[in-house]
């Protein structure tokens, strides 16, 4: 458990050095970027709404991963969540009522989990790689939600822009505090966190998973069906994804536009396995890449530091994680003589 | 009781930071501090650019009594946080340079009474909320002209962005011109859907030459469509700010877009307390919409550019003046022998001439 603290250190330090030589000061970067986000209430909520998407698609990825199914398509399910979601929401504009959330949220999940299930069949029947498959269809939804908000979709007043009508109150996600902007999508990946927890440590189907990730002979030998084990995790990992996108679309952008998936999905590989694929770890690691995308940001605003630093440094702490484990797996013994 | 907490939390943070300011010694003389957001990154050399240059021809303005701060690349759906992260940071004027950062901007300003926001190319204003553009379609009046001029296959390609009203006139002012020398042209237009995309900008115009454009011109941000043209040897224009060191030997001219003198005029309102909301839309006459040098070509199609430059500046040429013909062929209401600003602003129909339809 302490190779990704450790790991994070190192980054930290690293990234420092970088700064130094940046000519900025090196404990003032560090304050800006990584206490702030951390302290500042208004940062606070902002890092939490933005780790609910991320930890939300994180935690349906860890089903995947943990079964060695390569699900690398959770941003286009992610979008498909947004769009069935967001649907519902256009197609009740204008009126009011206590069930338009729900059943967004429902088709949210639901449009996402019947996205996830074409990579999840298509390896099944027919032995197509689903590493290939989902992340073709990412691009598919792209253009889906292009076409959407271009055509039929299109807010009549926009004056041809392509986005939606905004959102009605009642299909806005409301603020959990006032003037804020988190939203209650934060209670929504807690549940998914803690219900992760509980599956993979209490119920028969975590550990087949797990099993059949690990050793799938074994697996096999055990009676897991392997079929059905790539179908479900498929179906979970992209109902999460589904519901993250429909969380977004309705607690931060309000509308439906090009580009509300801001590579959200991709980001949330990185954060499932920064969090060494555990349920807490994901939340926990959601919480680092958001703290880092706010950090950057202020960095931008009051170190005047340039964007392009907030990449290197997440690139920087997955590659220091990555190092980590394999120093950790791995003994380094250094032979004179040459092989 | 989550709420309660967190107010209590922030109470206490809130005396916290009081004591610390107190305790710190008072600034001589407090900068006004001017934000911007920028929809793509500094280095696009297109507009992201020009508004850079921009706001550093606001420092440059008033030495000592103005400090500015950007932030780049923020993507239009997940801006508000970027541009509440300026309000809170003291920013007392913030410029938002994209039209997706409308709602986003009118959001943040309802929490920030006392911060003044200007919002390029939008629609919606409030108390604290102006918004201003350029009329770049007199540029593109000109340079229809210059590709009319100088086509020899007789198609232009046309790389659009998206197909909002600012966008739709630039077309239909840029086929207008084209359509003045020579009518016989014919325009094909490329949308690539966003305004800085490189990659796929280039592809729209490899993809408009081999349907036969010997001119690219583009409505993105990005020099390469222009880089493509060079590549085969064909002609184009450069696009929000010089590009000559693109392709020097393949550009025409360019149309600059020039906010040096509006944001400063802005930051010295803000400066003497005269800022008030507003909505701002000129062009070459008032100097925002700005020609590069006529490059390329001869001298005869370098004097109607200049003419027809001239012209608009003095108010004798409009590029759309009556009767602007749709595309269903039924002249477009009309008062005062042109459209006026709100006609232009919201441009939805194609004239009479374009192939296609504004997609829908």
């Amino acid at each position: 458990m302490l190779t990704p603290v450790l790991a994070l250190v190192v980054a930290v330090l690293i990234g420092g050095l970088i700064v130094a030589l940046m000519g900025k000061s090196p404990l003032t970067a560090f304050r800006v970027f990584i206490l702030d986000p951390l302290t500042d209430p208004w940062a606070m909520q902002e890092v939490l709404l933005k780790a609910t998407p991320l930890t939300l698609i994180a935690i349906g990825l860890l089903f995947c991963f943990r079964a060695s199914r390569w699900n690398i398509g959770a941003e286009g399910q992610f979008l498909l969540g947004g769009i069935c979601g967001g649907g519902v929401a256009i197609l009740a504009h204008g009126m009011t009522g206590f069930w338009i959330l729900p059943a967004m949220l429902i088709a949210g999940a639901l449009g996402g989990l019947a996205y996830a299930a074409i990579p999840a069949v298509l390896r099944t029947r027919f032995g197509i790689s689903e590493i290939l498959t989902s992340l073709m269809l990412v691009y598919v939804a792209d253009l889906l939600l292009d076409y959407l908000v271009r055509g039929p979709w299109r807010d009549p007043k926009g004056f041809n822009f392509p986005q939606s009508v905004a959102f009605s109150d009642s299909a806005v996600l409301q603020p959990l505090f006032e003037g804020g902007r988190l939203h209650a999508g934060l209670l929504l990946a807690l549940a998914a966190v803690l219900v992760a927890f509980v599956l993979f440590r209490r119920t028969l189907f975590g550990f087949a998973v797990s099993a059949s990730g690990d050793a799938p002979r074994a697996a096999n030998f055990a009676g897991f069906n392997e079929s059905r084990i790539t179908v479900l995790v498929f179906l979970i990992s992209g109902a999460l994804a589904g519901l993250a996108g429909v969380v977004e679309v309705s607690g931060q952008v309000g509308q439906l536009r090009p580009g509300f998936g801001q590579g959200l999905g991709f980001t949330a590989i990185i954060v499932a396995f920064l969090g060494r694929l555990t349920p807490a770890g994901a939340g926990l690691s959601a919480i680092v890449i958001a703290v880092l995308l706010i950090g950057a940001e202020s960095a931008q605003v009051t170190l005047k530091l340039p964007f392009d630093l907030t990449r290197f440094f997440m690139g920087l702490l997955l590659l220091c994680v990555l190092v980590g484990e394999s120093l950790n797996r791995y003994r380094l013994e250094i032979r004179k003589g040459g092989a | 009781m989550l709420r309660h907490s967190f107010k209590l939390g922030a109470f206490a943070l809130a005396v916290g930071l009081g004591a610390a300011s107190l305790a710190a010694p008072a600034l001589a003389q407090e900068k006004l501090k001017v934000g911007f957001i920028y929809v793509g990154p500094v280095g696009d050399f297109g507009w992201s650019y020009q508004h850079d240059v921009g706001r550093k021809a606001i420092e440059a303005a008033f030495p000592g009594k103005v400090e500015t701060t950007f932030i780049e690349n923020v993507p239009e759906a997940d801006s508000e946080r970027s541009i509440e992260q300026l309000a809170r940071t003291g920013h007392k004027l913030i410029f938002t340079t994209s039209f997706g950062y409308m709602e986003p901007t009118l959001k943040v300003a309802k929490k920030y009474p006392n911060v003044m926001f200007e919002h390029a190319t939008g629609y919606k204003r409030d108390k604290n909320v102006a918004t201003y553009s350029a009329k770049f379609h007199e540029g593109r009046y000109i340079i229809g002209k210059i590709a009319g001029k100088m086509s020899k296959t007789g198609t232009i390609g046309y790389v659009g962005s998206m197909p909002i009203p600012e966008v739709i006139a630039g077309i239909n002012a840029f086929y207008l011109g084209a359509k003045s020398v020579n009518p016989t042209i014919k325009i094909k237009i490329a949308w690539v859907n966003a305004w800085f995309d490189p990659g796929k900008e280039g592809d729209a115009a490899k993809a408009l030459m081999d349907q036969g454009a010997d001119i690219i011109t583009q409505h993105t941000d990005s020099p390469a469509p222009l880089q493509q043209a060079a590549a085969r040897g064909n002609l184009a224009f450069g696009q929000a700010s010089d590009m000559t060191a693109f392709g020097p030997k393949n550009i025409l001219t360019s149309i600059i877009d020039d906010w040096n003198p509006y944001y400063i005029e802005r930051t010295r309102a803000m400066l003497e307390g005269k800022w008030a909301s507003q909505d701002v839309f000129d062009g070459i006459a008032k100097g925002k919409v700005k020609m590069g040098p006529y490059v390329n070509m001869p001298d005869d199609v370098k004097k109607i550019a200049m003419e027809t430059e001239e012209g608009i500046r003095t108010g004798k040429i409009d590029p759309f003046t009556c009767p602007v013909i749709a595309q269903d062929g039924k002249a477009v209401e009309c008062k005062d022998g042109k459209l006026n600003d709100g006609q232009i602003a919201g441009m939805n129909f194609y004239v009479q001439g374009i192939e296609g339809t504004v997609p829908k």
